[in-house]
């Protein structure tokens, strides 16, 4: 599978990564490359494999759905590169 | 000698005694990494919580009530969040990032006394094989037999430097795909990467989730038994993280594994493998047959696809993990002009704040993940993952106790040599250790030898889930029979 330019352009978008578009025909090629090295996978047989969700068979734990953290409101927003008034500051979302 | 040079387990006995205190080892530590700069590998040093931390543990060790691990001064890989004290994950996007809170594992260490010298330098996110990815610039390797400087391997490689050069006693490293096996062969170090589930992942920097362990990396396989109980718990925050009893790792050690059955998969014989590499791991097999072991040929037929399935899983679950570093809540946020808006600030962040490896990755498991080739890539890996595991099982289920093989296709190579290569050249560093991610199992790399330029080689076992006693041990074996005691020349 190769990935054209408009395909890169599209990746980079969805992965929220600015490329300047000089760098796509590059960025194309490697992802390309990539893929190729993964087709290998296409010569197993797979018919009737279940695909992995857990490595370990385990059931995850369950537990009462009730409050049992927070309350530090100061330390959520202590690394926050914009913090105003006890939240998040971000540029403006809606017009 | 130099208390610096010290292992855990003669650390331990000499503090017992009351021959040493911490502070003295602390401090010898501390004089070592101010004088080695050049190795690169501390990048966040921590002299005050370290002279606090080893205080304490000397007023612990003269009460009588003193684990293990009391005292020692050990190095934190920049993965694992540590309190107030910069978690950079060797990334930009990190930059200034100080949690609020411990990892657990870290956590673990501390209430058990030891000492944080400061955080180790790695791949940025763990993604890389040669420590070049670093925000930091890459770690030299202490180990130098001409006038090239040479990897320390990686992601762990600040963490395989400072052991092999004895700035710390010992240090943490974390492995998704070899990540702890592969620096430690690259510097005649030991490391493990134990049974997925077995040490909490909670405060560690998230790269792929269903692979990522942490582990220690020692002076010796003694060091990494000592340092791997103290790490393991049963931890609520992880929801993998398994319930069941931590066995005392180092009372396993027993030097006897007669009778025991090691299988050698033909598959790992590659073509085009060095001959040192393949005269090592016949000295190994020879080794652990003089120790009463039996072998046995076995086959572990989908060993070829899992690199692939690798580079599949591991990529899509860290565009996920990643998608967290949006400019928000921590760390780089893009400077933005008049009329840009939030969806500017994440792209400009990221491609700011990540490196190519990180994006290049990044985006890969976005598309493998996209509507359409959901099914054809990552399903698919996601079932070939399955075939993987199941090989092993089966030769378990033959009555294999260990699987030994090389653990890396070559001894370390120099910096800024595969600056060229295609991304998919370097991958091939993990060829050998990725199978034991995907398939969740415990695996060590243990120092077995010198190539002929004078670099060491390791050879990794691999065990039964669960059992890291029983693999530590056969590594005790392997260790005692090789006797590798080499060092690098001190030239930094």
């Amino acid at each position: 599978m190769s990935i054209d330019i408009d395909t890169a352009r599209k990746v980079a978008h969805l992965a929220r990564i600015r490329v300047p578009e000089e760098h796509l025909p590059e960025l194309a090629q490697e992802l390309s490359n990539i893929l190729t090295f993964m087709e290998q996978l296409n010569e197993v047989d797979v018919e009737g494999v279940e695909p992995m969700t857990s490595v370990t068979p385990m059931r995850l734990k369950r537990r009462v759905d009730e409050v049992t953290d927070g309350g530090y409101q100061d330390k959520i927003l202590k690394n926050a590169p914009d913090a105003r008034e006890g939240f998040f500051a971000v540029p403006k979302v809606v017009e | 000698m130099s208390l610096n040079k010290l292992t855990i387990a003669a650390a331990r006995d000499a503090l017992k005694k009351g021959d040493v205190t911490s502070v003295e080892l602390t401090e010898a530590c501390l004089s070592e990494i101010e004088g080695a700069g050049a190795l690169n590998a501390f990048v966040h040093k921590t002299p005050e919580i370290a002279l606090e931390q080893a205080k304490a543990a000397d007023a612990r060790l003269k009460s009588g009530d003193a684990p293990a691990m009391c005292g020692i001064p050990l190095g934190i890989k920049d993965l694992f969040c540590t309190k107030g004290v910069p978690s950079q994950a060797a990334s930009n996007i990190l930059e200034g990032f100080k949690p609020e809170y411990e990892s657990t594992v870290t956590q673990n260490l501390w209430d058990a006394g030891a000492v944080m010298l400061g955080k180790l330098s790695m791949d940025e996110f763990a993604m890389g094989s040669s420590n070049e990815t670093a925000c930091y610039g890459p770690v030299v390797n202490p180990w130098k037999v001409d006038e090239r400087q040479l990897t320390p391997g990686g992601s762990s490689g600040g963490s395989a430097a400072a052991v092999a050069a004895d700035l710390c006693l010992a240090a943490t490293g974390t492995d998704t795909g070899g990540s702890i096996r592969q620096p430690a062969a690259f510097t005649g170090i030991v490391g493990i990467k134990p049974t997925y589930g077995r040490v909490s992942r909670w405060g560690v920097v998230a790269f792929a989730s269903s692979l990522d362990q942490a582990g220690p990396m020692t002076k010796s396989v003694r060091d990494a038994a000592i340092m791997l109980g103290t790490m393991c718990s049963h931890d609520p925050k992880d929801s993998t993280s398994a319930d069941i009893p931590v066995p005392d790792f180092e009372a396993a050690l027993t030097g006897d594994i007669r009778g025991k059955k090691i299988g050698i998969p033909k598959e790992y014989r590659l073509e085009g493998m060095p001959a040192e590499i393949e005269k090592l791991w016949e000295d190994g097999i020879a080794m652990l047959k003089d120790a009463g072991a039996e072998i046995v040929d076995i086959s572990l037929p989908h060993t070829k696809y899992a690199l692939p399935a690798y580079y599949v899983v591991a990529p899509a679950e860290a565009s996920s993990n990643l998608a967290r570093y949006d400019g928000v809540r921590y760390g780089h946020r893009a400077k933005l002009g008049a009329g840009e808006g939030i969806v500017d600030m994440y792209e400009k962040t990221r491609a700011e704040g990540f490196g190519p490896e990180v994006q290049r990755r990044v985006m890969i498991g976005t598309y493998v993940l996209s509507a359409g080739f959901y099914d054809a890539y990552y399903n698919r890996a996601r079932k070939v993952r399955a075939l993987i595991k199941r090989d092993f099982e089966e030769v378990f289920a033959q009555g294999v106790d260990a699987i030994l093989t090389p653990a890396t296709p070559s001894s370390a190579f120099g910096l800024g040599e595969m600056a060229d290569a295609d991304p998919v050249a370097m991958y091939l560093n993990d060829v050998f250790t990725v199978t034991v991610n995907l398939a969740g199992l415990p695996g060590i790399s243990v120092p077995c030898g010198l190539d002929a330029k004078g670099l060491p080689l390791g050879l990794q076992l691999i065990g039964r889930p669960w059992e890291e006693g029983d693999l530590l041990n056969h590594a005790h074996v392997l260790e005692t029979a090789a006797g590798f005691a080499a060092k690098p020349e001190k030239w930094w």
